[in-house]
């Protein structure tokens, strides 16, 4: 499949992800939104790394593989993040009652 | 030896200084006098002692490098002495004359408090320090050093007296119009430095034959605006009539016997650029003849003892500007040696006068002869010797320099032997007023009119055998052949001097004796007139004109001064108020304005945050799409 799909895609969910992230009130949901940015950079990366490997196989055959290895950083990265962000977020609803972000403006007070 | 010897003689004074100044709260007066006294003594028997070494040792100049003084790129000052038979004449007037103003003080300032009396012992000493700094210097850099040093002990002294606001007054007009001079000096070190790429002298005067005349003839222009501020020349005298507001033993040293003479030393020592500017030497003798004019008319017609005696100095350093302006620098300096005695004498005797009268005004004096004899036989020595009657000391430097002008132009011979002769008439006015006829003060019955200590009469007398004697060391060839001791030790730093055109024996004498004669007829013309009839009605007509100055101080004032001030006050008041603040203030509005503005941005909520991060990436974006191209 040409790269462009993949590229056309992985803008589409990245951009889903950011209107998630902007219009959305429940913690939750922008949480999903963020993890889905992540993965379409994920997308993007392996796809890149395969284009890679394909041009350069014939004379370098471990080209492109460091794009792979950078994917399963960034999913223990995300994973350890979203560890941390639930945590969180049980902490909110605890102490608010409520996963909405709107109220965690009390700093500004 | 004598590299070892040479830095301790300003070294001397230096911690005199020192010690004067950080404990004078605690020394008591006979000791803080007594180590001013004595450290400049050491210098003097220190610069006997080369004097004497360095007769021995050859003619060449000492340098003597003790370390960079200035080190940056290609530029490379070192901070060391250089002394040569030049040198040593000053050395030894500075120290020697020094040091007998510093014993005479010792008894003139015994009224202050000991504060008062370190801190006066503490910038004499200063003072010293940096004649010597000026005078031994290596290179310009140093010589500016000293020459920027004596004019702060110039201020400090003359403001001596500071809670007086006129003499604070005066100390800062000194200050300033030096600061004109300095300039000029400072301009010429720049110009040297790039011309030359070095300030000391020895380079500066083997290169400066290959440099374009026009060059040359700026800078020494540039540094003869130096001179005339430090040497009290026109068109920056006026500061020095002011400076006797200081007291009398300073006047006697810096304004008349020593600081006032570094221009003279300025342009002898610079003689080998002078050689090659012929336009800015005759701008010496033009300004030197000029000045000598002015000061002596001015002095005709001052009633105040050390005004008189102020005009005297500007009009003598005139002569010696005249001197070097003809290319008669052993004259010069000679002049300023001679000067040295008989004006450091005059004014100590008038530091007697005012000592034993408590008054300045030469119409409230009179008959002094009587209660001080000893200043009376002094002052009339040093009188004799400034007038020029043979064979005291003046008629020889004078007539050394009056020569040398007949032989460049018969009309500078004319002019100067005018000069010369006001010389006479005023000197001789002011001794007759002074110690001849009546008194006319009011006696004081609690405070009988006595002679001085002998504190002060001893360097009195010393001063009277050197004003006296001291012309013995320049004998003109027409009178004993190789009789010139001065001019045959000088020759050697004055070799490469363009000699100063021979005038025949009989016209030097002829000469001679037409100034001698006509001085003497002069002075007694004057004393006759003056012992019998004391100038005290008002002064009309020309003598108006002359009683005030020509009015110069007030021209000064309109043309300088108020515009100066009118400038400053609108600088003040107008542009620095409504515009300068308006803009800091405007700047400050701004960004208080600015940034209540921007606070709003930070409203805590998550999503503006992200919103504003998206918009900010987005146009990154943008950016590289579309500018990158």
């Amino acid at each position: 499949m040409p790269i462009n799909y993949y590229i056309f895609l992985a803008i589409a969910l990245f951009c889903i992800g950011v209107a998630g992230v902007l219009t959305r009130r429940n913690a939750i949901i922008i949480f999903m939104c963020v993890e889905l940015m992540l993965n379409a950079v994920n997308l993007l990366l392996v796809a890149f790394s395969k284009m890679h490997h394909e041009a350069l196989a014939a004379t370098n055959p471990q080209a492109g593989i460091d794009g792979q290895i950078f994917v399963f950083f960034i999913m223990v990265v995300a994973a350890a993040e979203v560890s941390v962000g639930l945590a969180i977020i049980v902490m909110l609803h605890r102490n608010t009652h409520s996963v909405d972000v709107n109220f965690l403006n009390r700093l500004k007070h | 030896m004598l590299n070892t010897l040479i830095p301790l003689v300003p070294l001397l004074p230096l911690i005199g200084f020192l010690v004067n100044g950080l404990f004078r709260q605690s020394l008591p007066k006979s000791l803080s006098g007594l180590i001013g006294c004595l450290s400049v003594l050491a210098s003097f028997v220190l610069s006997l002692l080369i004097f004497q070494e360095f007769g021995t040792a050859g003619s060449e100049a000492i340098t003597v490098r003790l370390f960079d003084f200035l080190s940056v790129g290609s530029v490379n000052v070192p901070f060391g002495f250089q002394v040569d038979q030049l040198t040593i004449v000053f050395l030894l007037i500075i120290t020697g004359v020094g040091f007998l103003i510093h014993w005479y003080s010792f008894a003139y300032m015994h009224d202050e408090n000991p504060a008062q009396f370190a801190r006066y012992f503490s910038f004499l000493n200063l003072f010293v320090f940096s004649m010597l700094l000026l005078v031994m210097g290596s290179n310009y850099l140093i010589l500016f050093a000293g020459w920027e040093g004596v004019g702060l002990c110039s201020y400090l002294l003359i403001g001596y007296w500071f809670e007086k606001t006129e003499y604070a007054q005066a100390a800062k007009k000194a200050f300033v119009m030096n600061r004109i001079g300095d300039l000029g000096f400072l301009i010429a070190l720049f110009w040297m430095q790039a011309r030359f790429g070095s300030l000391s002298f020895g380079t500066v005067f083997a290169k400066a034959s290959g440099i374009p005349t026009l060059a040359i003839t700026g800078i020494c222009l540039l540094l003869l605006l130096g001179a005339t501020g430090k040497s009290a020349q026109i068109p920056l005298y006026t500061w020095l009539p002011d400076a006797m507001a200081g007291p009398t033993p300073v006047s006697a040293l810096i304004h008349a016997a020593t600081m006032v003479t570094a221009g003279v030393y300025l342009i002898a020592r610079s003689h080998a650029l002078f050689d090659l500017a012929p336009v800015a030497q005759t701008m010496v003798a033009i300004i030197g003849l000029a000045t000598t004019l002015l000061a002596a008319s001015i002095a005709l017609k001052q009633n105040d003892i050390k005004k008189v005696l102020a005009y005297s100095t500007i009009s003598q350093l005139g002569y010696m500007f005249l001197g070097l302006g003809v290319g008669a620098y052993t004259g010069a300096v000679f002049h300023v040696m001679t000067h040295a005695f008989f004006k450091a004498l005059l004014f100590l005797g008038a530091g007697s006068v005012i000592h034993a009268l408590q008054e300045q005004d030469m119409r409230r004096m009179g008959g002094l002869r009587k209660w001080l004899p000893v200043t009376h036989i002094t002052f009339l020595l040093a009188c004799l010797a400034i007038a020029g009657i043979p064979p005291f000391s003046g008629f020889f430097s004078k007539d050394e320099i009056l020569s040398a002008a007949y032989a460049r132009n018969p009309l500078y011979y004319v002019l100067g032997l005018a000069g010369s002769l006001m010389t006479a008439f005023y000197m001789f006015r002011l001794y007759a007023m002074t110690f001849l006829g009546q008194f006319r003060g009011e006696a004081h019955p609690q405070h009988p009119i006595q002679e001085s200590p002998p504190a002060m009469t001893v360097p009195l007398i010393i001063l009277a055998v050197l004003a006296v004697t001291g012309g013995f060391l320049g004998i003109p060839a027409v009178f004993v052949t190789d009789g010139h001791l001065l001019g045959r030790y000088l020759a050697p730093v004055l070799a490469g001097a363009r000699p100063p055109v021979e005038v025949p024996a009989s016209t030097e004498l002829m000469l001679m004796g037409l100034s001698a004669g006509l001085a003497l007829a002069t002075l007694i013309w004057a004393t006759s007139r003056f012992s019998r009839k004391p100038d005290l009605r008002e002064p009309r007509g020309l003598g108006r004109l002359l009683a005030n100055k020509w009015w110069i101080d007030e021209l000064y004032n309109t043309l300088v001064t108020r515009p100066l001030n009118a400038l400053a006050r609108f600088m003040n008041d107008i542009l620095e108020k409504s515009v300068i603040d308006w803009l800091i203030n405007g700047i400050g509005r701004l960004v208080l304005y600015g940034s209540r503005q921007i606070r709003l941005l930070q409203s805590g909520q998550v999503g503006g945050y992200v919103l504003l991060m998206v918009v900010g990436l987005v146009i990154l974006f943008l950016i590289q799409l579309f500018l990158k191209k």
